[in-house]
């Protein structure tokens, strides 16, 4: 049903490369998020992200389409080797991004003295869960729009959204970890890279799938084994916080953080949206451009049918979950915590 | 390096005892701060429960009595708020630690800073500071000390160190005891039980080191604490003491187990002050029977788990 209240959301998509980047601003998004192609954002994955002059071409094209660019700079640099991350900063500027998206306090300051009228949104990789930690960045740094952690329920998040001086972008689709974003060193802990510093988690160099003699196929993150699947079964990739794990008080193995399960919020989209939000996020900025499209056009209807007041359908969205597991996480009921 | 090198080490360097991450029964817990007070060479205790809301009811009554046995023996002591910070409970626990009187109080969470901002306070291994731009940032805001992210290598450590040092904040690293890894909004202790975190029944209390993980291989891989999870291995910096010390760091922060943390502490008071070398300090680490591998493997911008022979 139309209610007055409800305020046309932002579409905020991912764009993994130039041409993803043209498929999501042709299948209706609103926004566009991508990286530079190194360690300053949090999906550097090899063949992934953006040129500098890839970027100035994407944002031309998406400008041109009404679109905005938003630039994730969203990892944590380690100390000695900031100047990588101030000149992804100063580049986003130079190429008119509409925001930067950003995680560290020392980044975040840096963008706010240097670009004094540039627009910031805390990533979620800072991990501002409350409205204190959210009002925090906004006092210190001037942060226009927070993307709020995937652990709140919608009731939480209409309770933050009436105690902050800024705007909101909740994510409503795609890859969910069951890590507080910006805290898990897990995938370092068992391979050497870091999440937070070189923005990977669960590298693809580290993972290996070994077969046995009966074909149970056993998937390995560096030398933990996170999963084994039985002849038949579809082996999902090695992520710590999906994996099986045994412990003592278990006869069976189990897991222990999550079963590997997609967020997929469609079916809250209204009470979304009545909560105040102003931006919604799709994960996936390493999927395929196939993909891009089906769940980018599949959330403009969306959100279009719950503006007009119709019922959205969004049914085929399931079976580009993954494993076609789907999960409304925290958003619905703390009883997931 | 061999101790003794570049003279950064000795008696100024002081030790710390970590909060108790684990949901130990009160009275152990009260009990485990009376020895301290009496036996343990630290300078600075902090107190306080960082993992869960929930848990703090148990610990707040002793407070007073805690604080106030651990300054009667000299040490100082500094309030550690929650690491994660999104419940109602969250929100108060740290309003109420954050404006406790002639308290100093250390922040594990931007929404402590919120309320810490202005006056001296600690900043905690859980707020990201991974380079000197961000300790510049909340060193102008009032932080004096900084404990720092366990997965910082040595080499980060170094530019630190001189930032803090024009800056005039001290710098403290976890040396000892289990890796905090990730934090979470779920209870993994109470899944574990088949339960929700608002009908956990305090299982955690079951686990008083944290709650071990195994792979479907068998390898001791994490453990569990609540919303928190941890190594399975001991972090145990011994060798690099010399080397963190020469970067800048002063405190050397113990995290608080089951085993005798008194001997622990003894040993690393005599490694500071080059009474025994890191091979025995190790010997005597080796000795308290902790049932899990050492770790050192993030000081050395390796994965966590893996045992980096020296320095």
């Amino acid at each position: 049903m139309a209610t007055p209240e409800l305020t046309r959301p932002e579409l905020v998509c991912p764009a993994g490369t130039p041409a993803g980047l043209r498929t999501a601003v042709d299948a209706g998004a609103d926004a566009v998020y991508c990286g530079f192609r190194n360690a300053t954002n949090a999906r550097n994955f090899p063949g992934l992200n953006f040129t500098p002059e890839e970027l100035q071409g994407a944002v031309a094209y998406a400008h041109q389409r009404d679109a905005k660019v938003l630039l994730a700079a969203n990892t944590f640099p380690p100390a000695g080797q900031t100047a990588l991350w101030k000149e992804a900063i100063d580049s986003g500027v130079a190429l008119g991004v509409d925001a930067i998206i950003v995680a560290d306090m020392g980044v975040a300051d840096y963008a706010a003295r240097a670009h004094p009228g540039q627009r910031l949104h805390l990533s979620v990789q800072a991990g501002a869960s409350s409205p204190e930690a959210i009002s925090f960045h906004v006092r210190e740094f001037g942060i226009a729009r927070v993307v709020l952690p995937r652990i709140l329920t919608v009731a939480e998040i209409k309770a933050v959204h009436d105690q902050i001086d800024c705007e909101i972008e909740a994510f409503v689709f795609g890859n969910i970890g069951m890590m507080a974003e910006g805290r898990c060193a897990l995938s370092n802990y068992a391979t050497g890279l870091s999440t937070n510093m070189d923005g990977v988690c669960s590298p693809a160099g580290d993972v290996h799938y070994e077969e046995d003699e009966k074909g149970n196929l056993a998937t390995r993150l560096g030398p933990y084994v996170i999963d084994c699947f039985s002849c038949g079964e579809n082996a999902g990739y090695p992520t710590i916080c999906k994996g099986r794990y045994r412990v003592g008080s278990r006869a069976d193995p189990y897991y222990a953080f999550e079963e590997p399960v997609s967020l997929n919020l469609s079916a809250l989209l209204p009470d979304l949206m009545r909560a105040g939000v102003t931006a919604l996020k799709i994960e996936g900025r390493q999927r395929s451009r196939a993909y891009v499209r089906a769940v980018v056009s599949a959330f403009r209807a969306a959100v279009d049918d719950v503006l007009a007041g119709r019922d959205p359908a969004l049914a085929d969205l399931l079976a580009l979950t993954e494993g076609h597991k789907q999960t409304q996480g925290a958003f619905r009921s703390k009883t997931w915590r | 390096m061999a101790i003794g090198e570049e003279g950064a080490m000795g008696a100024e360097t002081e030790l710390t005892l970590g909060p108790v991450l684990f949901n130990w029964r009160p009275e152990t817990w009260r009990d485990f701060y009376f020895r301290i007070a009496d036996e343990a060479p630290v300078g600075t205790v902090y107190v306080g429960e960082v993992v869960c809301s929930k848990r703090a009811v148990f610990f707040e009554p002793l407070y007073h009595e805690v604080a106030e046995r651990l300054r009667s023996a000299g040490k100082t002591v500094v309030f550690s708020t929650l690491s994660e910070v999104m419940l109602k409970l969250d929100r108060k626990t740290v309003e109420a630690v954050a404006g406790l009187p002639d308290t100093v109080t250390e922040a594990n969470d931007s929404a402590a800073l919120w309320h810490l901002s202005g006056r001296p306070h600690h900043v905690g291994p859980f707020v990201n500071v991974y380079n000197e731009d961000t300790l510049a940032v909340l060193a102008r805001r009032g932080a004096v000390n900084f404990c720092l992210p366990g997965e910082l290598p040595l080499t980060a450590l170094a530019a630190m160190g001189n930032a803090a040092k024009t800056l005039g904040v001290s710098l403290e690293t976890q040396v000892f005891g289990r890796q905090p890894l990730a934090l979470s909004a779920r209870c993994y202790h109470a899944r574990a039980h088949d339960r929700t975190r608002d009908s956990c029944l305090f299982v955690c209390n079951e686990d008083p080191d944290g709650l071990a993980l195994e792979t479907l291989s068998g390898q001791r891989f994490l453990a569990i604490n609540g919303i928190q999870t941890l190594s399975h291995d001991y972090l145990a910096l011994v060798a690099e003491l010399p080397q963190l010390a020469a970067s800048g760091v002063r405190r050397f922060r113990l995290s608080p187990h089951t085993c005798d943390m008194v001997a622990v502490a003894r040993t690393y008071r005599d490694l500071i002050d080059r009474a025994i070398t890191a091979a025995e300090a190790l010997d005597q680490l080796s000795g308290l029977g902790i049932a899990a591998h050492f770790a050192n493997g993030f000081a050395h911008r390796q994965p966590g788990h893996l045992w980096v022979n020296g320095c």
